[in-house]
Order: C-alpha cells, then structure tokens, then sequence
C-alpha cells in the first residue's frame, strides 16, 4: 500500500497532468488560430463548383458539428475530452470517410517497427561505445569516435537523413527511394527481407543520431565514474577491466541514461516524423505530412494528441520500472 | 576578464580554437548580405541554373538567383530567427528558474511539476501543428516567437538548480538581513553568476532552433518566400535539384547548416568544459 501511494501515485498523477497539458493545448491551439477549418473546408469545396446559399448553409452546419465547433467554447471543450476519452479523433477532413482513427491505425505499426528497432540499437550502441571511450579515454580509437560523432551530433535530424539519402539511393543507388516494403504482407523470406532493405536507410538515420547524443552521454557518465573509490579498488583486486568496466562502472550510470531515454523519446518521435517524410516511410509521419498538405486540422490533432499521449505513457512506464535496473532506487 | 577567459580558452581547448574559426567564417558570411549586390527577392538578375563557375562561386538558381548571396541572406535570415528564439526562450527560463528557485515551498512543487509535464510534450508534433494552422500568415518573426515560446522548460530546470544552491549561500543571507528585496537578491547578486551556464546554453538553444528552423522550412511550413536555409533546400526540392544534376543549390544551404551548428557546438563544449571544476583543476596542473 505505501508502495502505491508513495512511489505509483505521484508519477500517475505526473502522467495525468501531461494528459490534461497535451490534451488542452492540442484542443486550444487551433481555436486561437485566425483561420477557421470550416470557413476553409467550404472555400475548398466551392473552389471547383459553386452551390446554392441552403446547401452552403447546410454543409456549414454540419461541419461546425463534425468539427465539434458548435456550442460555446466550454461546451466544445468538454465535447473534446468526451470524445478523446472515448478513443475517438474524430472523422479525417481530407479523406473523409476514414476516421483519424483509421488513418492512424494503418500507419502507427511501421513507426512503431522503425523506431522501436532504431531507439534500442541505438541506445546499445551509444552506452558501449561511450562506456568504452570513457574509460580508455587516451587511445586512437575512443578520441577518433569521439571527435567524429561530436561532429554528426549537433547536425539537425533533417540534414543528416537528406544527405544519406542523397548518398545512397542517388549517387550510389543500393536502396529504395521511397516505401515500407515490396509485395503483400506475408510471412516470406521475400517479404520480411524487402521490409528490411527499405527500412535500412531510415533506421541508419536515426541510429547515427541517437547513437551520437547517447555516446557522448555515455561518456562523460563513465568518466566521472571511473574516478570514484571502488574501481581504484576494483583495479587494485585486479579484476579484469572488462568487469570492471561492464559489471560496474557502466551499470552505475545506468539510470541517468534510462531517464534519458523516456526524454529522448520524445525527440525521437520528432525524428520519426523527418526521417518517414525524407525516405517516403509509409508510417505516422507521412501521414501527419499529409494531412499538413491537406489541411487535415484532425488527423494533424490526432497525431499530436496520440504522440503526446504515448511518450508520456512510455515515460511513465520507464519510470515505474527503474528500481527493478537500479537497486538503489528503491519503491519510494 | 573576458580576454583572458577567451586568450585561455583558445590556449586550451582546441575544440574552442575550432569552433571559433568556423563561426568566425559564418559571422562574415552574415555581414556580407548587407553588402551584396543584390536584394534578397531579386529575381533573374543572373543567367539560371549555372553550375559553380568564377563569376558565381555557388552557381545560380533555377530563379536567377546569385547562390552565394542568396547563402548569405539565408544564413542571416536563420540566425536571426534563431537568435530571437533563444532570446526568448531563455528569457522565460531565467523568469521562470528564478521564481521557482527562489521562493521555494509550494510555488515551486506547483510550478515545477507543470514544467516536468511539459517537457515531456514532444515539442515538434506541436510545432507542426501550430504551423499547419497558421500556413501562409507564417512570417520570419512569429517563427522566431513561436520557436522563442516552445523552448524554456530544459533551461529553467537547470536555472531553477543552480538558483537553489545560491539561494543557501551566505551572501544571499547577508543581503536579505541588509534590507534587499527578493527581486533585488535575485537580479543582482544571483544573476552574475547564472550567466556562464547561460552562455553555455543560450548556444544549445541557437542549435535546437536552427534544426526546427530548418525542419519546419523542408515541410513547408514556414515563411517560404524568405530565403533561410530551410528554405533554400526546400526550394531546391521542389524544382528537383537532385533529379536534374543541379547539386550546388542543395550542397550551399547543407553545408552552412552543418558549419553553423558544428561551430556553434564546438564553442558550447568549450565553455562547458572550461565552466567544470575538475578540467580548471586539470588545466591548473598543466601550467605547473
């Protein structure tokens, strides 16, 4: 019970407020714009057809009611959060029929596989790498990856996938330029290996990137750890510095780096979104560049509310997972 | 003072040597767009579409445009929404670090836990969607704004830090006990000593801002008849500067982006490390 109250509560109230921030300003963001969706969705469909005033009239009803724009904006408010608690993100304005809902559904997985498979080897690849660099600091490997990934980190996410892409599917053309996979979806070799080559180049992007900010954490963790009392002792039992280093050192800056990585994913979402529109990656971030060129105010909305929604809830699940890495924390 | 941190600095850190020099090349870059030949929206006053030559060391553009000069206004154009940015940003973070860090007690829980929920927020999913809804009314200034407003919640966590251990030191006390009101105190005694970890990370804020910048340009989402450097390869995309063996109006605008921010970064590290007691130690020794 006091493991309830005083460790789980205040982090599920913690993810609450990001809930209630997120949805609120997602919700309030477009109603302070000086651009009315409705106003829009009629100047788009008189562009090509001129209709009788009734049939205006009529459609802007129903738009004001689709697009929960009707009542005071209280009401709306409240019609907002019924709808979002329900699960419901509202009809897509560019491709009508199909919910948001929908749209969100046929894409989410791809990100999900990309970014899923790109933050963990990213994330392994940074700690070893800078564990490694910050422990032996002095040899021509560690300051060569060093300066070399000091170099990529401050590049914007955009620059660095354009210029891969530039580099690999046009000078040198060994992978797609656009697309999530060859075929139907099926459980072949043929299939699973297409999935593969077009998601190399995406996945490479991000890796680099992630893989630079995590190294350069990783060691100035390690370097700071490294001069604390027990590896001098650890040394002086001459225990191999393999162990020292992996079974020690690096496990001790480990929970920095797992709060990192909760934050970061949040970045990484935003990474996602580049990366899916530069190599035309059929995922939630072509879907939400879509919808920008469309003027799809719900589906961009939808996807906004979804990504807040879920990085707090992965922050949120890190969170409660720590003491289980790190012995120190305990269910406070 | 100043000089010798900065004479120290270039003795000591070569990435400070490093950064310096490149931002030195991109600082003179900006001061010659007030000298170019032409203005920013000139159009056809070159011959189009001409490779690297000579007379136009950058080539030209699809538009008739000088790349050279067309480079120097973008560069200025970014740095200047990216410089309002972080002016911006950090001065809400500074507010913000120094109400919370001051006052202490239950402002701060309140205060603190709001700015905890909203770092979580992915800020470029929001970024897009205030863009999308203000498409064709986005001007230079309310990207710099708008930008300026989404970033503050990582600074004034480590304003709000540095605050509360100044806040337990003596000086604080005797100026309280001497008569000084709290803004006082915190104007005048606390802010000198924020002001390196400002520096440090007023460069960080300049980073995050050119890549938004350059991000929210390539999808088309800011104001696209500016030159920036988002722009720039915005506009090389759309007229298929790639497919049509056009290279040099895509390669100036990445290669300036990436000189920019690896100079700007270079620059941060060096303060970073000189700020760090244990490398002023190090450097200490290295003088015996």
């Amino acid at each position: 019970m006091n493991l309830f109250k005083q460790f789980i509560l205040p982090r599920f109230a913690q993810w609450l407020i990001v809930i209630f921030v997120g949805v609120t300003i997602t919700f309030f963001i477009p109603r302070l714009s000086p651009v009315n969706p409705v106003t829009e969705a009629l100047a788009r469909v008189q562009m090509y057809q001129t209709l009788n005033p009734e049939a205006v009239q009529m459609l802007r009803e129903t738009l004001l009611d689709l697009y929960g724009l009707d009542g005071s904006i209280l009401e709306q408010y409240i019609n907002f959060w019924k709808r979002v608690l329900k699960g419901d993100l509202g009809p897509s304005l560019a491709s009508f029929p199909m919910s948001v809902n929908q749209l969100i559904g046929v894409s989410i997985g791809w990100t999900i596989g990309l970014l899923g498979t790109s933050i963990l080897i990213a994330w392994t690849l940074g700690m070893t790498l800078g564990s490694l660099a910050g422990y032996y600091p002095n040899r021509w490997w560690s300051e060569g990856l060093e300066k070399s990934l000091i170099t990529v980190y401050p590049v914007p996410y955009y620059i660095l996938a354009f210029v891969l892409l530039m580099a690999f599917t046009f000078y040198l053309p060994i992978f797609p330029l656009i697309g999530g996979a060859r075929g139907t979806a099926a459980f072949t070799w043929e299939y699973i290996s297409s999935v593969l080559h077009h998601g190399f180049l995406p996945a490479l992007s991000i890796v680099i990137g992630a893989t630079a900010h995590r190294f350069i954490m990783a060691k100035a963790l390690t370097t700071t750890e490294k001069s604390s009392d027990y590896v001098q002792y650890a040394r002086m039992a001459a225990l191999p510095e393999r162990k020292v280093l992996f079974l020690y050192v690096t496990r001790n800056t480990l929970l920095p780096q797992v709060t990192d990585l909760s934050l970061s994913l949040g970045a990484l979402f935003g990474g996602a979104i580049i990366a899916e529109f530069v190599f035309g990656y059929p995922g939630i971030g072509t879907t939400m560049y879509t919808a920008i060129n469309n003027g799809d105010y719900n589906a961009i909305m939808g996807i906004t509310l979804l990504s807040i929604v879920g990085i707090a809830t992965a922050s949120l699940l890190i969170d409660l997972i720590y003491p289980l890495i790190d012995p120190r924390v305990r269910y406070r | 003072m100043l000089r010798a941190t900065i004479r120290d600095l270039f003795r000591f850190s070569l990435s400070f040597r490093f950064g310096s020099v490149i931002l030195m090349i991109v600082g003179v870059l900006l001061l010659l767009s007030f000298f170019s030949p032409f203005e920013s929206d000139d159009r056809r006053v070159v011959p189009r579409n001409k490779p690297p030559s000579a007379e136009f060391i950058l080539g030209t553009t699809g538009n008739g445009q000088d790349g050279f000069w067309l480079l120097t206004f973008a560069i200025r154009n970014t740095l200047m929404v990216s410089g309002v940015a972080v002016l911006i940003g950090r001065s809400i973070a500074v507010m913000l670090g120094m109400i919370t860090g001051y006052l202490g007690g239950k402002t701060d829980r309140v205060i603190s836990s709001i700015v905890d929920s909203i770092i979580v927020i992915p800020r470029l999913p929001l970024l897009i969607l205030i863009a999308a809804i203000m498409q064709g009314e986005m001007t230079v200034l309310s990207l710099a704004l708008l930008l300026g407003i989404l970033d503050w919640a990582h600074p004034s966590k480590r304003y709000r830090a540095m605050i509360l251990s100044l806040r337990e030191r003596e000086f604080t006390h005797t100026a309280i006990f001497s008569g000084m009101n709290a803004i006082k105190v915190v104007v005048q005694e606390h802010l000198p000593f924020l002001i390196p970890l400002l520096l440090a990370d007023a460069v960080a804020g300049f980073l995050w801002a050119i890549g938004m910048e350059v991000t929210l340009s390539v999808l088309g989402l800011s104001d696209l008849s500016t030159p920036s450097i988002g722009t720039l390869i915005f506009w090389g995309n759309y007229n298929h500067a790639l497919l049509r063996r056009r290279v040099w109006i895509l390669a100036a605008p990445i290669a300036a982006s990436v000189l920019m921010v690896v100079g700007f970064y270079l620059v941060s590290l060096s303060f970073s490390e000189y700020l760090d007691p244990r490398t002023r130690l190090s450097r200490l020794t290295v003088e015996e």
